[in-house]
């Protein structure tokens, strides 16, 4: 394969970073980060199968300070992937090319993903009567 | 054959019977995605600081256990799907892609059915 020593494929180091280039390289790193967070998941899920004491364990990790700061991470890769996996599809139908809606919609997903996190944990502390 | 460019070697070969089929169940299983996530992402808060109880409550409800057990098949098959084109777009040596492939491969099945059994097994009351 590699028998001719040709960049092959998305090569970071040469390309200058503006908006769409950020956004494409955070859209592919908070999917790698969403299928590690399907570990959490899976455990939260396993937990709640196998019992009260693994469900205890899991909400001990949960609600400590690691736990916290890894569910945020993995609330804002869920939100910025969905925000601008829908701008992709748009994409795929031939809509929102022009230069100046891609950089526009890439705008939109940057304020809604952080616009959803927040919302997202104000809500989560309001529901633990935290607020 | 070395002189050759990946293009050369392929031309005359035929169809690889693969076509769009991996770009298509991509984006389909992301359409199903938005609505389930968007679910999943509402009800996740809603269960925040849930003891053990309330969350089997909270499952055993067909409609939960169900859109759970898509979330979760829809969710997986999309990660299978995209850690494939990372792997393949930068893992350039090839035993460590087809390594790589292979660990993406056997773990999104074995984490994926492993959390629908566990939501099945929830939903069926243990």
């Amino acid at each position: 394969m590699a028998d001719v020593n040709r960049p092959l494929s998305p090569h970071l180091q040469v390309y200058r970073p503006q908006i769409t280039s950020i956004l494409s390289v955070i859209h592919r790193g908070t999917g790698v980060v969403l299928g590690i967070g399907t570990l959490l998941l899976a455990w939260w899920l396993i937990a709640a199968a196998s019992g009260p004491e693994a469900y205890a364990q899991f909400n001990w990790f949960i609600s400590g300070w690691i736990g916290r700061l890894v569910l945020l991470g993995f609330t804002y890769s869920l939100f910025y992937h969905l925000c601008n996996g829908i701008r992709h599809l748009f994409w795929d139908i031939g809509a929102g090319f022009e230069l100046a809606s891609v950089s526009a919609t890439g705008w939109v997903v940057v304020i809604f993903s952080l616009g959803l996190t927040g919302l997202a944990w104000i809500a989560g502390y309001y529901m633990r009567g935290a607020l | 054959m070395s002189m050759q460019s990946p293009l050369g070697r392929v031309r005359g070969l035929g169809s690889a019977k693969n076509g769009t089929h991996h770009w298509w169940h991509q984006r389909l299983t992301a359409l199903a995605l938005i609505p389930l996530t968007l679910w999943f992402a509402i009800s996740i808060v809603a269960m925040t600081g849930a003891s053990h109880s309330a969350m089997l409550d909270w499952m055993n409800s067909p409609i939960v256990a169900g859109l759970m057990v898509l979330l979760l098949a829809a969710g997986f098959y999309h990660l299978k799907l995209g850690m494939q084109v990372v792997i393949e777009d930068y893992v350039h040596v090839e035993w460590q892609k087809i390594t790589a492939l292979i660990i993406v491969q056997f773990g999104c099945w074995a984490l994926g059915l492993a959390s629908i059994m566990a939501v099945v097994w929830v939903w069926t009351g243990g």
